[in-house]
Protein backbone atom coordinates (compact mmCIF):
# COMPACT_ATOMS: atom_id res chain seq x y z
CA UNK A 1 0.00 0.00 0.00
CA UNK A 2 2.63 2.04 1.49
CA UNK A 3 4.52 1.95 -2.05
CA UNK A 4 1.55 2.43 -4.28
CA UNK A 5 0.78 6.01 -2.77
CA UNK A 6 4.82 6.77 -3.01
CA UNK A 7 4.69 5.70 -6.84
CA UNK A 8 1.39 7.84 -7.84
CA UNK A 9 3.67 10.60 -5.85
CA UNK A 10 5.94 10.51 -7.35
CA UNK A 11 3.91 9.89 -10.69
CA UNK A 12 2.46 13.29 -9.96
CA UNK A 13 5.70 14.69 -9.51
CA UNK A 14 7.03 14.23 -12.38
CA UNK A 15 4.32 15.21 -14.71
CA UNK A 16 4.04 18.43 -12.40
CA UNK A 17 7.55 19.12 -13.29
CA UNK A 18 6.80 18.15 -16.81
CA UNK A 19 3.95 20.75 -17.31
CA UNK A 20 6.53 23.46 -15.24
CA UNK A 21 9.05 22.93 -18.09
CA UNK A 22 7.01 22.92 -20.60
CA UNK A 23 4.90 26.00 -19.41
CA UNK A 24 8.18 27.73 -20.13
CA UNK A 25 8.36 26.52 -24.00
CA UNK A 26 11.60 24.35 -23.11
CA UNK A 27 11.47 22.79 -26.91
CA UNK A 28 13.53 19.87 -25.47
CA UNK A 29 10.58 19.36 -22.71
CA UNK A 30 7.96 19.53 -25.42
CA UNK A 31 9.63 16.45 -27.76
CA UNK A 32 9.61 14.25 -24.30
CA UNK A 33 6.28 15.31 -23.98
CA UNK A 34 5.09 14.32 -27.21
CA UNK A 35 7.42 10.97 -27.32
CA UNK A 36 5.50 10.47 -23.93
CA UNK A 37 2.15 10.93 -25.65
CA UNK A 38 3.14 8.68 -28.79
CA UNK A 39 4.52 5.99 -26.42
CA UNK A 40 2.75 2.29 -27.36
CA UNK A 41 0.15 0.68 -25.48
CA UNK A 42 -1.86 -2.34 -25.36
CA UNK A 43 -5.39 -2.51 -25.88
CA UNK A 44 -7.12 -5.83 -24.88
CA UNK A 45 -9.74 -6.61 -26.94
CA UNK A 46 -10.83 -10.01 -26.94
CA UNK A 47 -14.12 -9.85 -29.05
CA UNK A 48 -15.03 -12.77 -31.68
CA UNK A 49 -14.09 -11.17 -35.40
CA UNK A 50 -17.66 -12.55 -36.07
CA UNK A 51 -19.62 -10.93 -33.27
CA UNK A 52 -21.75 -9.02 -35.68
CA UNK A 53 -22.58 -12.01 -37.51
CA UNK A 54 -23.22 -13.89 -34.38
CA UNK A 55 -24.83 -11.53 -32.72
CA UNK A 56 -27.65 -10.81 -35.90
CA UNK A 57 -27.90 -14.65 -36.49
CA UNK A 58 -29.26 -14.56 -32.65
CA UNK A 59 -31.82 -11.96 -33.94
CA UNK A 60 -32.93 -14.06 -36.46
CA UNK A 61 -32.77 -17.12 -34.88
CA UNK A 62 -35.20 -15.34 -31.84
CA UNK A 63 -37.60 -14.25 -34.96
CA UNK A 64 -37.84 -17.56 -36.38
CA UNK A 65 -38.34 -19.33 -33.07
CA UNK A 66 -41.03 -16.90 -32.66
CA UNK A 67 -42.79 -17.95 -35.65
CA UNK A 68 -42.77 -21.61 -34.99
CA UNK A 69 -40.65 -22.19 -37.67
CA UNK A 70 -38.21 -24.82 -37.87
CA UNK A 71 -34.71 -23.48 -40.07
CA UNK A 72 -32.52 -25.42 -42.34
CA UNK A 73 -28.61 -24.31 -43.25
CA UNK A 74 -28.37 -26.58 -46.26
CA UNK A 75 -24.51 -26.67 -46.93
CA UNK A 76 -22.72 -28.78 -49.80
CA UNK A 77 -20.12 -28.58 -52.67
CA UNK A 78 -21.37 -27.16 -56.10
CA UNK A 79 -23.39 -29.82 -57.97
CA UNK A 80 -24.19 -32.15 -54.66
CA UNK A 81 -28.14 -31.81 -55.36
CA UNK A 82 -28.91 -28.70 -52.53
CA UNK A 83 -31.84 -27.58 -54.87
CA UNK A 84 -32.92 -30.59 -56.59
CA UNK A 85 -33.58 -32.22 -53.13
CA UNK A 86 -35.25 -28.50 -52.33
CA UNK A 87 -37.08 -28.96 -54.81
CA UNK A 88 -38.43 -32.61 -53.97
CA UNK A 89 -38.82 -31.82 -50.54
CA UNK A 90 -41.35 -29.18 -51.04
CA UNK A 91 -43.03 -30.62 -53.66
CA UNK A 92 -43.65 -33.78 -51.82
CA UNK A 93 -44.56 -32.06 -48.44
CA UNK A 94 -47.33 -30.16 -49.92
CA UNK A 95 -49.86 -30.89 -47.61
CA UNK A 96 -47.81 -32.02 -44.96
CA UNK A 97 -45.92 -28.69 -44.62
CA UNK A 98 -46.13 -25.12 -45.15
CA UNK A 99 -42.08 -24.65 -46.73
CA UNK A 100 -40.24 -21.37 -48.02
CA UNK A 101 -36.96 -21.30 -49.41
CA UNK A 102 -33.85 -18.67 -49.30
CA UNK A 103 -31.19 -19.91 -51.91
CA UNK A 104 -27.90 -18.09 -52.10
CA UNK A 105 -25.88 -17.90 -55.36
CA UNK A 106 -23.03 -15.80 -56.37
CA UNK A 107 -24.89 -15.06 -59.45
CA UNK A 108 -28.32 -15.68 -61.35
CA UNK A 109 -31.87 -16.46 -60.27
CA UNK A 110 -31.53 -19.97 -61.84
CA UNK A 111 -32.79 -21.94 -58.40
CA UNK A 112 -35.09 -19.71 -56.86
CA UNK A 113 -37.04 -20.18 -60.37
CA UNK A 114 -36.59 -23.58 -60.47
CA UNK A 115 -37.91 -23.75 -56.54
CA UNK A 116 -40.60 -21.60 -57.08
CA UNK A 117 -41.98 -24.37 -59.48
CA UNK A 118 -43.11 -26.25 -56.41
CA UNK A 119 -45.16 -24.00 -55.58
CA UNK A 120 -43.65 -22.69 -52.46
CA UNK A 121 -42.03 -18.87 -51.74
CA UNK A 122 -38.18 -18.36 -52.83
CA UNK A 123 -35.94 -15.66 -51.94
CA UNK A 124 -33.11 -15.32 -54.34
CA UNK A 125 -29.77 -14.01 -52.75
CA UNK A 126 -27.15 -13.22 -55.06
CA UNK A 127 -23.84 -12.75 -52.85
CA UNK A 128 -21.55 -11.36 -56.18
CA UNK A 129 -18.41 -12.63 -54.92
CA UNK A 130 -18.97 -13.99 -51.65
CA UNK A 131 -18.42 -17.17 -50.78
CA UNK A 132 -21.22 -17.58 -48.15
CA UNK A 133 -24.19 -16.21 -46.71
CA UNK A 134 -24.04 -14.43 -43.65
CA UNK A 135 -26.86 -13.43 -41.10
CA UNK A 136 -27.74 -10.37 -42.60
CA UNK A 137 -28.41 -11.22 -46.24
CA UNK A 138 -30.54 -13.96 -44.54
CA UNK A 139 -32.23 -11.36 -42.13
CA UNK A 140 -32.92 -9.11 -45.32
CA UNK A 141 -34.10 -11.87 -47.53
CA UNK A 142 -36.34 -13.32 -44.98
CA UNK A 143 -38.20 -9.90 -44.30
CA UNK A 144 -39.83 -10.31 -47.72
CA UNK A 145 -41.37 -13.73 -46.66
CA UNK A 146 -44.35 -14.37 -44.79
CA UNK A 147 -42.93 -15.91 -41.83
CA UNK A 148 -46.57 -16.82 -40.30
CA UNK A 149 -47.13 -18.59 -43.31
CA UNK A 150 -44.07 -21.03 -42.61
CA UNK A 151 -43.64 -24.59 -40.92
CA UNK A 152 -40.18 -25.24 -42.83
CA UNK A 153 -37.35 -22.00 -43.50
CA UNK A 154 -35.12 -23.59 -45.63
CA UNK A 155 -31.75 -22.32 -46.15
CA UNK A 156 -29.89 -23.09 -49.35
CA UNK A 157 -26.16 -21.60 -49.02
CA UNK A 158 -23.64 -21.16 -51.64
CA UNK A 159 -22.08 -24.23 -52.85
CA UNK A 160 -18.59 -24.33 -50.85
CA UNK A 161 -17.83 -26.49 -47.77
CA UNK A 162 -15.55 -24.18 -46.01
CA UNK A 163 -16.55 -21.02 -45.64
CA UNK A 164 -20.20 -20.89 -44.72
CA UNK A 165 -19.10 -22.95 -41.45
CA UNK A 166 -17.66 -19.75 -40.13
CA UNK A 167 -21.27 -18.12 -40.43
CA UNK A 168 -24.31 -18.96 -38.26
CA UNK A 169 -27.19 -18.07 -40.45
CA UNK A 170 -29.49 -18.24 -37.10
CA UNK A 171 -30.40 -22.18 -37.92
CA UNK A 172 -32.16 -24.88 -36.13
CA UNK A 173 -30.25 -27.41 -38.11
CA UNK A 174 -27.22 -27.39 -40.08
CA UNK A 175 -27.87 -29.85 -43.24
CA UNK A 176 -24.91 -30.52 -44.75
CA UNK A 177 -25.07 -32.59 -48.19
CA UNK A 178 -22.31 -34.92 -50.19
CA UNK A 179 -22.96 -36.69 -53.38
CA UNK A 180 -21.68 -40.10 -53.84
CA UNK A 181 -20.14 -38.69 -57.13
CA UNK A 182 -17.61 -37.11 -54.25
CA UNK A 183 -16.17 -39.91 -52.52
CA UNK A 184 -16.50 -41.50 -49.67
CA UNK A 185 -13.91 -39.43 -47.93
CA UNK A 186 -15.20 -36.09 -48.52
CA UNK A 187 -16.01 -35.87 -44.48
CA UNK A 188 -12.47 -36.50 -43.94
CA UNK A 189 -11.39 -33.61 -46.07
CA UNK A 190 -13.71 -31.27 -45.29
CA UNK A 191 -13.98 -31.55 -41.08
CA UNK A 192 -14.78 -28.09 -39.75
CA UNK A 193 -17.98 -28.54 -41.78
CA UNK A 194 -19.08 -32.06 -41.02
CA UNK A 195 -18.41 -31.52 -37.36
CA UNK A 196 -20.85 -28.70 -37.30
CA UNK A 197 -23.50 -30.90 -38.80
CA UNK A 198 -26.88 -32.06 -37.17
CA UNK A 199 -27.92 -33.84 -40.08
CA UNK A 200 -25.63 -35.16 -43.17
CA UNK A 201 -27.83 -36.10 -46.51
CA UNK A 202 -26.25 -38.69 -48.93
CA UNK A 203 -27.74 -37.91 -52.07
CA UNK A 204 -27.62 -39.53 -55.58
CA UNK A 205 -27.59 -43.22 -53.97
CA UNK A 206 -29.58 -44.20 -57.47
CA UNK A 207 -26.32 -43.72 -59.03
CA UNK A 208 -24.27 -45.27 -56.72
CA UNK A 209 -23.09 -48.69 -57.71
CA UNK A 210 -22.59 -47.16 -61.22
CA UNK A 211 -19.90 -44.73 -59.41
CA UNK A 212 -18.17 -47.71 -57.33
CA UNK A 213 -19.55 -45.78 -54.70
CA UNK A 214 -17.80 -47.54 -51.00
CA UNK A 215 -21.11 -47.04 -48.77
CA UNK A 216 -20.06 -49.05 -45.61
CA UNK A 217 -16.46 -46.55 -45.69
CA UNK A 218 -18.77 -43.42 -46.27
CA UNK A 219 -21.39 -44.23 -43.20
CA UNK A 220 -17.92 -45.10 -41.22
CA UNK A 221 -16.70 -41.94 -42.52
CA UNK A 222 -19.77 -40.01 -41.75
CA UNK A 223 -20.27 -41.45 -38.21
CA UNK A 224 -16.87 -41.00 -36.85
CA UNK A 225 -16.54 -37.30 -38.27
CA UNK A 226 -19.84 -36.50 -36.83
CA UNK A 227 -20.99 -38.81 -34.06
CA UNK A 228 -24.17 -36.38 -33.59
CA UNK A 229 -25.86 -36.58 -36.75
CA UNK A 230 -28.92 -37.94 -38.40
CA UNK A 231 -27.92 -39.36 -41.67
CA UNK A 232 -30.47 -39.95 -44.49
CA UNK A 233 -29.55 -41.60 -47.90
CA UNK A 234 -31.18 -40.43 -50.38
CA UNK A 235 -31.67 -39.54 -54.11
CA UNK A 236 -33.99 -36.53 -54.91
CA UNK A 237 -34.02 -37.54 -58.21
CA UNK A 238 -36.01 -41.01 -57.78
CA UNK A 239 -37.36 -40.38 -54.63
CA UNK A 240 -35.78 -43.10 -52.79
CA UNK A 241 -35.18 -42.83 -48.95
CA UNK A 242 -37.48 -39.09 -49.13
CA UNK A 243 -39.98 -40.42 -46.64
CA UNK A 244 -37.41 -41.00 -44.07
CA UNK A 245 -36.44 -37.20 -44.13
CA UNK A 246 -39.95 -36.33 -44.44
CA UNK A 247 -40.71 -37.94 -41.13
CA UNK A 248 -38.11 -36.52 -39.72
CA UNK A 249 -39.00 -33.08 -40.81
CA UNK A 250 -42.35 -33.47 -39.52
CA UNK A 251 -41.41 -34.65 -36.20
CA UNK A 252 -38.88 -31.58 -35.90
CA UNK A 253 -41.19 -29.33 -36.95
CA UNK A 254 -43.94 -29.89 -34.77
CA UNK A 255 -41.52 -29.34 -32.03
CA UNK A 256 -41.43 -26.16 -32.92
CA UNK A 257 -45.19 -25.62 -31.89
CA UNK B 1 -11.59 -17.52 -49.30
CA UNK B 2 -13.87 -15.57 -46.80
CA UNK B 3 -10.52 -14.59 -45.29
CA UNK B 4 -10.62 -10.97 -46.89
CA UNK B 5 -13.86 -10.11 -45.19
CA UNK B 6 -13.35 -11.75 -41.69
CA UNK B 7 -10.06 -9.20 -42.31
CA UNK B 8 -12.44 -6.59 -42.80
CA UNK B 9 -14.58 -7.61 -39.93
CA UNK B 10 -11.27 -7.61 -37.58
CA UNK B 11 -10.10 -4.31 -38.83
CA UNK B 12 -13.28 -2.51 -38.53
CA UNK B 13 -13.46 -3.61 -34.79
CA UNK B 14 -9.81 -2.80 -34.01
CA UNK B 15 -10.29 0.67 -35.71
CA UNK B 16 -13.06 1.41 -34.02
CA UNK B 17 -11.46 0.33 -30.50
CA UNK B 18 -8.47 1.72 -31.07
CA UNK B 19 -10.50 5.51 -32.18
CA UNK B 20 -12.40 4.79 -28.78
CA UNK B 21 -9.34 4.75 -26.84
CA UNK B 22 -8.16 7.87 -28.48
CA UNK B 23 -5.53 6.40 -30.64
CA UNK B 24 -3.76 7.63 -33.60
CA UNK B 25 -2.36 4.66 -35.12
CA UNK B 26 -2.32 0.90 -34.94
CA UNK B 27 1.11 -0.73 -34.67
CA UNK B 28 0.07 -4.15 -34.36
CA UNK B 29 -2.68 -6.50 -34.34
CA UNK B 30 -2.82 -10.26 -32.36
CA UNK B 31 -5.59 -12.61 -33.57
CA UNK B 32 -6.65 -15.80 -32.13
CA UNK B 33 -7.28 -18.74 -34.60
CA UNK B 34 -8.72 -21.87 -33.66
CA UNK B 35 -7.70 -24.87 -35.43
CA UNK B 36 -11.14 -25.35 -36.48
CA UNK B 37 -11.98 -21.77 -37.07
CA UNK B 38 -12.38 -22.43 -40.63
CA UNK B 39 -10.08 -19.92 -41.69
CA UNK B 40 -6.39 -20.49 -42.66
CA UNK B 41 -3.64 -18.30 -41.03
CA UNK B 42 -1.66 -18.02 -43.93
CA UNK B 43 -4.86 -16.34 -45.96
CA UNK B 44 -5.13 -13.77 -42.84
CA UNK B 45 -1.64 -12.66 -43.33
CA UNK B 46 -2.08 -12.25 -46.94
CA UNK B 47 -5.76 -10.37 -46.38
CA UNK B 48 -3.97 -8.07 -43.94
CA UNK B 49 -2.33 -5.65 -45.67
CA UNK B 50 -4.52 -4.89 -48.21
CA UNK B 51 -7.54 -5.02 -45.43
CA UNK B 52 -5.35 -2.51 -43.84
CA UNK B 53 -4.35 0.02 -46.36
CA UNK B 54 -5.66 3.64 -45.79
CA UNK B 55 -7.28 2.69 -42.31
CA UNK B 56 -4.62 3.81 -39.25
CA UNK B 57 -3.25 0.26 -39.15
CA UNK B 58 -1.92 0.92 -42.34
CA UNK B 59 2.17 -0.44 -42.11
CA UNK B 60 1.56 -2.60 -38.74
CA UNK B 61 1.77 -6.17 -38.22
CA UNK B 62 -0.43 -8.84 -37.49
CA UNK B 63 0.10 -11.90 -35.21
CA UNK B 64 -1.52 -14.75 -34.98
CA UNK B 65 -1.90 -16.89 -31.66
CA UNK B 66 -2.93 -20.52 -33.02
CA UNK B 67 -4.80 -22.42 -30.83
CA UNK B 68 -4.82 -25.98 -31.02
CA UNK B 69 -8.33 -28.38 -30.53
CA UNK B 70 -8.89 -29.60 -27.12
CA UNK B 71 -11.97 -31.86 -26.31
CA UNK B 72 -13.76 -33.01 -23.43
CA UNK B 73 -14.57 -37.21 -23.46
CA UNK B 74 -17.93 -37.15 -21.61
CA UNK B 75 -17.86 -41.03 -21.17
CA UNK B 76 -14.51 -40.55 -19.07
CA UNK B 77 -14.85 -37.11 -18.01
CA UNK B 78 -11.35 -36.22 -19.21
CA UNK B 79 -9.94 -33.19 -21.27
CA UNK B 80 -7.36 -34.18 -24.24
CA UNK B 81 -5.83 -32.75 -27.29
CA UNK B 82 -6.89 -34.46 -30.13
CA UNK B 83 -4.66 -36.46 -32.63
CA UNK B 84 -6.95 -36.62 -35.35
CA UNK B 85 -10.51 -35.62 -36.86
CA UNK B 86 -12.52 -37.40 -35.48
CA UNK B 87 -11.64 -36.98 -31.95
CA UNK B 88 -10.98 -40.16 -30.50
CA UNK B 89 -10.72 -40.11 -26.80
CA UNK B 90 -7.17 -41.43 -25.99
CA UNK B 91 -7.99 -42.52 -22.79
CA UNK B 92 -11.43 -44.62 -23.28
CA UNK B 93 -12.14 -44.29 -27.50
CA UNK B 94 -15.50 -42.68 -27.18
CA UNK B 95 -15.69 -40.59 -29.92
CA UNK B 96 -16.78 -36.85 -28.84
CA UNK B 97 -18.05 -33.30 -30.30
CA UNK B 98 -17.44 -31.39 -26.91
CA UNK B 99 -14.88 -29.08 -28.29
CA UNK B 100 -13.77 -26.86 -25.55
CA UNK B 101 -11.21 -25.15 -27.11
CA UNK B 102 -10.50 -24.40 -31.13
CA UNK B 103 -13.05 -22.64 -32.88
CA UNK B 104 -11.89 -19.24 -31.82
CA UNK B 105 -11.69 -16.32 -34.07
CA UNK B 106 -11.20 -13.60 -32.25
CA UNK B 107 -9.15 -10.20 -32.31
CA UNK B 108 -7.32 -10.56 -28.82
CA UNK B 109 -5.23 -7.02 -28.78
CA UNK B 110 -4.14 -4.15 -30.47
CA UNK B 111 -0.34 -2.40 -29.99
CA UNK B 112 -1.77 1.44 -30.59
CA UNK B 113 0.09 5.30 -29.75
Amino acid sequence: MGGGSQKSEIRSQKSEARSQIADVGNPIAQTIGQRAEAEQRKIIINQGVLSKNDALAQGNRSLFRSKHLLTLNIVSSPGSGKTAFIERTLTDIKGRLRGGVVVGDLATDNDARRIARSGAPAIQITTGDTCHLDAEMVALATAKLDLDALDVLIIENVGNLVCPSSYDLGEDLRVVMLAVTEGEDKPLKYPTMFKTADVVIVNKVDIAEAVGFDRETALSNIHRMTPQAVVFEVSARTGQGMEGWYNFLEQRAAGRK
Amino acid sequence: MHEISVMQSAMEIAVESAKAQGAQQIHCVTMRVGALAGVAPDSLEFAFPIVAKGTMAEGATLEIEFVPAQCHCASCNSDFEPQDFFYACPHCGALTVDLLHGKELELAYLEVS
